[in-house]
This record gives structure tokens, sequence and C-alpha cells, in this order.
């Protein structure tokens, strides 16, 4: 058997944002087409570690190593890295009034590309991927994000992953809000990549285990004030929503002394 | 390079109307303005006497009147240095052959005969103070519609054009209507008679050429009962480091039932001064839309106005304003609601972008009698960044209680989490900006012929480059 090769290598990460430090040492490594969970209680540093993940320039890193396919990910520009396949669904995305969701994916498509795509493939592909999600074929021509509902959020967000499709995906809290329904239909999103492009990983950022029972997760991981605390299979995820992240904040307390 | 010269080396690069031709013309007139100046016009126009006193009155009105205060600051534009009036070339012709090379040579540069072979039913085409070229599509003239050079129409319509003339926008209304009124020269004459629908617009181009230029033109559009019309009007000029002028009087009469769509895209370079009147009465149950972009000049003070007279009337105003470095947009419009049941609306967009200003003034009014006016009123401001710069100036005034009056206004500046969204999704921080901005002026984009809406966004995007430091 070969050796997978690392999608995301996170070495002792220290992030703060306005001087206050959120990430205490992240160490974290994703493989090709590994899909892993990230749990943990309300401000422990989940969705800043998707944040400085993707780049955003109000989070400054303070010590340690991001690397992506290899190459160090903290070099490089917001765009840069959405370009080299780096996605992330928004937990809460900005409303651009007045621009579609066709001519935003279109652009978003030939900015990754370099190329201009004929307006009928995009429009082919872009009708595949509205079926397969199920939203209504109007979706595309709203304005993005404006006056969506947070279930509208969040599918919008994966229509844009299945339209882009990344390498590695960072899904932060997509599942919170959702139905059932609207549940499957991202967890649907995920899977089809997935099996699509084998070499797709990606990092559910979430509350609660109930998204785990649609999306598989390979591993599972705990982070509870900047760090990770705990890692290990779905089983992680089971035991974390019998018995609450108490528990695991008391290990951590324990391994620390 | 400091980052302030290079936007200005950029935005003078960019500004791709920029490029002038040698001087040349039949006739241009001393530097500044006297009473001579004014009788020399009259005289080679071969005016009736009336018209050589209706400018005379005009110049009495304009040298009395002081410099308004109020608005942009125009204390940097010395009428000394201005040449009233320039004429290009002998007579107006019917075809591109029949003007002169060098001035076809530029129309076509600015892509005027091809537009007008494409998707226009008429093209009038100004060069300095007179209209080189004028025709309309031949089915249209067969039905009676009136497509000419003002001076035309004064000639070939004398009783039409007198009983219009200055009724909308009289000498006194304001200080450069009164300047109109003395030099004016050049501009349209359209008449559209009952009932007769021009789908396809109608476009007049504005080209300024020679330096420190005043350019006058008078409009006079009437569309008759059930009379429907879209007319365009564009204007450039070469960018000089002196100061031009612009000053346009543009009246319009929409007869009962009828429609009129007024256009301007003005991208006139940054040194000109553009100081516009335009007004529409308009009658019962009969409509005006004006259409108003204002991206060029240095210095911009024009508000659009709609007198609803006649019952029924309505009137809309949509006006978007670009104001870069250098520049101030003062930019609105006027609603007069004289009359029961009449309609407004009035949605205005800015965009403000280093040390550029625009302002919104506005008035609406509801006067004595004019029961059941509603009224709607939009301003919304985008700042680019932190020495842009914008103001609202709305003025109310209402005299009924039955009015239903709405305003709303709005300043918001791009947002980080906005370009950190577009980015994260691919988009470099400079097509973040520009799609941002084109979502900005979509309400009023959408209104626009597809051609315009094209060079619209293209303006947009180059305004937008290198705005990233």
């Amino acid at each position: 058997m070969t050796e997978k090769k690392e999608l995301l290598v996170v070495e002792d990460l220290h992030a703060a944002v306005e001087g206050e430090e959120i990430l205490r040492g992240v160490n974290l490594t994703i493989c090709e087409s590994e899909l892993h969970a990230l749990m943990g209680p309300n401000g422990s540093g989940k969705s800043t570690l998707a944040k400085v993940v993707a780049g955003h320039p109000a989070y400054a890193v303070t010590q340690g190593s991001i690397r992506y396919r290899g190459e160090d990910l903290l070099e490089m520009e917001v765009d840069e890295r959405a370009r080299k396949g780096l996605f992330m669904a928004f937990q809460y995305p900005s409303e651009i009034p007045g621009v579609t969701i066709a001519q935003f994916l279109r652009h978003a498509k030939s900015a990754q590309t370099g190329e201009d795509i004929s307006v009928l493939d995009f429009y082919d592909d872009l009708k595949d991927a509205m079926n397969e999600l199920d939203v209504d074929e109007k979706f595309a021509e709203r304005f993005v994000n404006d006056g969506f509902s947070g279930g509208e959020k969040k599918r919008n967000e994966i229509l844009q992953m299945a339209m882009l499709k990344p390498d590695f995906a960072l899904l932060d809290e997509t599942d919170s809000g959702l139905d059932i329904d609207a549940l499957k239909i991202v967890a649907d999103g995920v899977n089809t990549l997935h099996r699509e492009r084998g070499h797709f990983g990606v990092l559910i950022i979430t509350h609660y285990q109930r998204i785990l029972n649609y999306i598989q997760p390979d591993f599972v991981h705990v982070m509870v004030d900047g760090r990770i605390v705990r890692s290990g299979d779905r089983e992680l995820a089971l035991e974390l929503e019998a018995e609450g992240y108490e528990s695991t904040r008391g290990q951590l307390t324990a391994a620390g002394s | 390079m400091p980052k302030d010269q290079n936007v200005a080396a950029l935005k003078l690069d960019d500004y791709k109307y920029g490029f002038k031709d040698p001087d040349s013309y039949v006739f241009k007139s001393e530097k500044g303005l006297s009473k001579r100046i004014v009788e020399q016009i009259s005289e080679m126009k071969e005016e009736p006497n009336w018209m050589l006193k209706f400018r005379l009155k005009g110049l009495e009105i304009y040298e009395s009147k002081p410099v308004p205060q109020w608005g942009a600051d125009l204390s940097q534009l010395d009428m000394d240095e201005i040449y009233f009036y320039v004429k290009p070339s002998e007579g107006e012709g019917r075809t591109w052959d029949e003007v002169p090379d060098d001035i076809k040579r530029t129309f076509d540069r600015l892509g005027i005969p091809e537009a007008e072979q494409k998707s226009l039913s008429g093209v009038g085409a100004q060069y300095e103070s007179e209209m080189v070229y004028h025709r309309i599509k031949d089915d249209l003239a067969e039905q009676g519609v009136i497509f000419d050079s003002i001076e035309t129409g004064l000639k070939n319509h004398p009783d039409l054009f007198k009983r219009y003339f200055a009724t909308v926008i009289p000498s006194h209304d304001n200080k450069y209507a009164a300047l109109n009124s003395a030099v004016w020269s050049g501009g349209s004459f359209i008449y559209v008679p009952p009932g007769v629908e021009v789908d396809i617009p109608l476009q007049a181009y504005f080209r300024v050429n020679s330096e420190n230029m005043g350019q006058f033109e008078r409009t006079l559009i009437i569309a008759d009962e059930g009379a429907k019309l879209h007319y365009i009007e564009g204007c450039t000029a070469p960018t000089y480091s002196t100061n031009s002028f612009h000053s346009g009087v543009i009246e319009i009469i929409v007869n009962r039932g009828a429609s009129v769509r007024y256009t301007t895209i003005q991208n006139w370079s940054n040194n000109m001064y553009n100081l516009v009147t335009q007004r529409a009465r308009v009658e019962e149950d009969a409509r005006m839309a004006w259409l108003d972009g204002n991206l060029g000049s240095k210095i911009t003070m024009k508000y659009p106005s709609c007198f609803l007279m006649g019952r029924g009337a309505s009137g809309e105003i949509m006006s978007i304003a670009y104001a870069g470095p250098g520049q101030h947009q003062d930019a609105g419009g006027k609603m007069i609601h004289a009359a029961p049941h009449t309609t407004s609306e009035i949605i205005s967009k800015s965009i403000s972008k280093g040390g550029g200003r625009s302002s919104y003034r506005g008035l609406v009014q509801v006067q004595k009698g004019a029961h059941n006016a509603s009224s709607n009123v939009e301003c919304d401001a985008l700042l680019l960044d932190e020495e842009a710069r914008t103001d609202t100036y709305p003025y109310i005034e209402i005299d009924e209680n039955d009015a239903s009056i709405g305003h709303e206004a709005t300043v918001t500046k791009i947002g980080d989490e906005q370009l950190f969204y577009l980015m994260q999704r691919g988009l470099a921080e400079d097509e973040a900006r520009t799609m941002v901005v084109r979502g900005f002026i979509e309400p009023i984009s959408k209104h626009l012929p597809l051609e315009y809406a094209v060079e619209l966004n293209r303006l947009v995007e180059l305004e937008m480059e290198g705005s990233v430091g």
C-alpha cells in the first residue's frame, strides 16, 4: 500500500485576534481523501482555525506553521489559497446585493481556472449541480445571500463547493440551524465530491455529531481552549454526544497538571 | 512612485477618450464672453431678431446673477479663459461622407457610426459648438418624427420651436441657464407626433476637442400625445491641464399620455466643469424617466427635474455618479408635484474613491392642490476608502396632507468580510471590489441598453484597477 499524501499539516499553530490568543498550539494532519471532524464547545477556537487556514486578515499567526500540499500556506494570499483548491464553507456568508449566484460563480470559476469558461458549459454544470442539491433553477438568478434564510445560505455554500470542486474543504458549522432534509443535502454534497474526487479531503467543524450520521468521518478531534485535546474515530463523537465536553475538559486539566 | 501619483497616472492613461485632434475650425471667437460674441453667434446662425434679443437678455441675466455658493466649488472656473464659440466646419452632414475627414475619424474612434448601424434609430453628433451630423432612419422620418440640430429646428419649424423654446427652463432659472440662453449652439430639436413610438433610441454624441473650450448645446424635445421616445446622450473630451466648460440646457415636453426616457452617460475628461440644466414638463398621464450617469468631469452640478403638471403624471430619476480623485459630483434631482395623483421616484447611487466627493442634492415638492401625490427617494452611497466623501442634501416641501412620501439614505463601505468571502472563492482583491461595486449599481445598470450597461461595467472595472494600494 502506498502512503497517503498529506493535504494539510498544521504544526504548533498559535493565532490571535485583536491581541487575544485564541489558538494555542494546534497540531493536525489531514491526508488526501480523509474526512476529519473537529468538535468542541463554543469559543474553543474551531472557527478560528478555519479562518486562519483560509487566511482571514483579522487573525495573526504568532507561532507555528501550516503546510498545504507541501507548500507554506501562510505565505499565500486568501485568493491564492482558494485558487490552489482550498475552499471554506462559511458559517455566516456575506451578502453581495446586485450580483447573482450565477455571475459570482462564473467569475470564481474563471478566476480559479485562469480562463474564461463558455457560458453554455458553465450553465450546464450549474444546472447539474443544482439538481444534485435539489435547489430550484431560479436560485442561480438570485443575488448572493441577499435576503436568504439560514438554510438557503448553507445550501448556497455547498452549491459553490460543488461547482468549484476544491481539493480540500473546510466546513465551518455548515450543519448548524439546518433541518434534517437540508442536512442530508449538505452531506450528499460532501459525499458526492468525495466519491468523484478521490483525493478530496474535508475538515468538518461542528457542534453536533448529528451530521456525522451522514458523513462518515475517518477521524474525530476535540478542541478545547485553542488546542486539540483528543483525537479518535467516530466512536469519539458518539461518546461526546453522550457525555458532553465537560469530561474532555476534565481530561485536559488532568493531563496538564 | 507614491501611491497617489500612481493612481493619477493610471487614470489619465486609462481614460481612453482622452485623445485629441489638431485644432481646425472655420471660426473661433476670441477668449472670454462679451456682447459682441453673442451678436456674432446670432449673426453667423442667421437667426430671427427675436432670438438675438433672447440671447442678449440671457447675457444680461447671466451677468446679474452671482456664482452659486451652495454647491460644488466653482472658484477655479475662469470665464475669461474660455472660448465660447468654435465653429468646426461649414454645414451639417446627412451622411458621414459629408462630415470633414478628421472629425469623422474622431467619431469613428468613438464608435458612433457603428452604433448607429447596429442599435440606434438616429444619431446626432456635435463637435465643439456645432452639430456636424444628424440623421434619422427613413421610416421614422416618414412617420413625421423630426430629429434635427436645434438650429435647423428653428429655421424649418419656427412655430413649433417658438411655442416650446425656453418654456420649461426660462433664462432666469439659474445663472448657467441664462448663460446658455446667451451663447447656446448645437444640440437637438426633436418632435415625435401623436401616437408615434420611437422604440429604438435616438442618440446624440457631444465631443469637445480644443483646449479651454466651452460647449453650450441646447436641446428641445417634444413628445406629442401618446408618443414614445428614448433619447441617449454621451459626452467625452480630451484631457487638458486647463479647464474646459460644458453647460447645456435640455428641455423636454411630455404631452398627455406620452412617455420619454432620457439617458445620459457623461464621461467628460477630468478637467471639465459640467453645469447642466435638464427639465421635463410632464402632462396628464404622461411619464418621464431620466437616467443620469455622471462618471467623468472635474465638477458636475446637475439635477434633472420633472415638473408633474398633469393629473396622473409620473416621473423617475435614476442617478449614478462616480467620483474619483479630484472629482466632485454634485448630482441628484427634483420632482415637483403640481397636480393630483402624480407619482415620482428618485434612485441615486454614488461611488466615491480616493478623495473623490459625491453629493446627493434633491428636492421633492408637493404643491397645494396636488392631492394623493406619492414620492419615493432612495439614495445610497458607497465609499471605497477612507479619503472618499459623500453628502446628502434632501429637501422635502409638502403642502398637502394626503401625500405619501418615502425617503431612505444609506452610506456603506466595502466590508472586510465581503472581500474575504469573495477572495476565498478565488477572486483577486481588485476583482472582488469591482464585483461589489457592480452589484451596487445593478439597480440602475439593468435599465441601460445592453451596450451601455457593458460600457458602464467596463468603466467601473477600469476605475477599480489600481485601487488597491
